[in-house]
């Protein structure tokens, strides 16, 4: 009973959800517009309910004084602050200019992320001296991809091919060489067939997954237990 | 140098400066600013679904059902469904029994709800949005008449850039339809990769290590690109020094 309803809501609205991209009569496009939006509400309480439960750890390792508890006491009340001040003191007029909210955005939120982001730029820098190490065809292939579109994107890319080809001894054809052509191509031909192959793949593996949770044999979701 | 006097510019540049010390090595100020981005992003999110969904999705067309807009408390006049949303309401609440392991398994009818609808919408979403656009996009001409035209118009002693663009063309559309090809061949393991297969599979590889290589020099690019916009704001907004 506890794993059956679940299995029988998900196969019913599933099945249905799919006929309705098939039968746009109002008989079927009303109850499924319907049941869309219940999803989408259902996912803003996901939202709620995930946060909740970031209060619970973090409140039962700081009454248990867990390793680190003081940094979880600063995640507890910077939670708590932006969302009493959303909730309660900007209210609608919520990212609103001039409200305590748009403030948090702009100088905590919107920077630390942009940060953490750009911090990757040094750990993706790393991790390419392991990865290029140039064994085989396909580590050259990939090497010589990146460094293009690197190189392809920022000015010094075209300067460096004026500086190497510009040679009265060299073919005129050659001389005129630029790197951002050179990345252009590589982006719209042999990326965009591989990407495109891998769209391809993936959208097979969607549908593949999404008629396996609607008739019950993937059941991941419903987690453990009974 | 004349630093900034605006409170919110100097939280801001702060904050940078903490988390760019993780590359010296994990510490204290790292873990304040990670702590409360966690936190602050955590109720960003709550605050955004609230406003945008529960309380305009929800709450407000339920005060309007039930608040007597509609002639009186409980007066709900034909055609409107409003009342329905009572529904999703209340699988929003049972959602948060996931919090009590003892009836935590009422939380999968909610979730049977959410995944049924996206399992429905995107079997059919993807299969039109992605399989066949991107099968229909990849469906290119040769450009064969174009190529035979252009032949035709200049002598085969000068060519001109017309017929050259022509041919470039036309060799574009034919590697791009073998890259498809052998990348899609690559993924298919239904048969043991030999022979002609085995050959395919390996130029697939080919086009897909290219196609990665590519992809990893643009996500570097593009965190480089924010990196210099962090240094911009540290020099320019922070300590502004022109």
């Amino acid at each position: 009973m506890k794993r059956e309803i679940p299995l029988f809501l998900t196969a019913v609205i599933g099945l249905f959800m799919i006929v309705s991209f098939f039968v746009p009569h109002q008989w079927v496009s009303v109850p499924a517009d319907f049941l869309q939006q219940c999803a989408v509400i259902v996912v803003a309480f996901g939202y709620v309910l995930g946060g909740a439960n970031v209060l619970r750890v973090s409140l039962e390792g700081i009454s248990r004084r867990e390793r680190d508890w003081p940094y979880k006491l600063v995640l507890v009340l910077s939670l708590l602050f932006t969302v009493i001040v959303g909730l309660f003191v900007d209210k609608q007029r919520w990212q609103d200019p001039g409200t305590i909210s748009l403030w948090l955005y702009d100088n905590v939120y919107s920077s630390m992320q942009a940060t953490m982001f750009a911090l990757l730029a040094f750990y993706i820098a790393s991790a390419a001296f392991r990865a290029f190490r140039v064994r085989s065809t396909e580590a050259a292939l990939l090497a010589i991809a990146a460094l293009i579109v690197m190189l392809g994107r920022v000015p010094i890319g075209d300067a460096a091919m004026t500086a190497i080809f510009h040679h009265a001894w060299i073919p005129h054809a050659l001389r005129e060489l630029k790197m951002s052509p050179i990345e252009e191509w590589i982006m719209n031909v042999p990326q965009s067939a591989a990407k495109r192959a891998v769209l391809i793949g993936a959208a097979m593996g969607v549908m593949a997954t999404g008629l396996r949770v609607i008739l019950g044999i993937e059941r991941s979701y419903l987690g453990g237990g009974d | 140098m004349n630093p900034s006097h605006d409170f919110g510019v100097w939280v801001a540049a702060l904050l940078t400066l903490f988390v760019f010390s993780f590359l010296y090595k994990d510490n204290p100020l790292y873990k304040f600013a990670e702590h409360l981005f966690v936190g602050v992003s955590a109720g960003y999110y709550i605050v955004l679904n609230y406003w945008t969904v529960i309380d305009s999705n929800l709450i407000g067309p339920l005060r309007v059902a039930f608040g007597g807009a509609a002639g009186g408390p409980l007066h709900v006049q034909q055609g409107d469904y409003r009342a329905l949303l009572l529904i999703p309401g209340l699988l929003g609440l049972l959602l948060f029994t996931r919090l009590f392991p003892r009836i935590d398994w009422i939380s999968r009818w909610p979730l049977a709800v959410i995944i049924g609808v996206y399992a429905g919408l995107k079997t059919t979403g993807f299969a039109q949005g992605d399989l066949v656009a991107q099968v229909q996009a990849s469906l290119q001409s040769f450009g064969l008449v174009e190529l035979a035209h252009a032949f035709k118009a200049s002598e085969l002693a000068h060519t001109s850039s017309a017929t050259w663009q022509a041919i470039g063309h036309s060799c574009d559309v034919v590697l791009f339809t073998a890259g498809l090809l052998t990348s899609l061949l690559y993924f298919y393991y239904s048969r043991e990769h030999k022979g002609a297969l085995g050959v395919s599979s390996r130029l697939g590889i080919w086009f897909l290590m290219v196609s990665f290589g590519a992809a990893y020099g643009y996500t570097v690019m593009s965190r480089i690109s924010l990196l210099i916009g962090r240094f911009q704001f540290l020099i320019e907004d922070w300590l502004r020094i022109r």
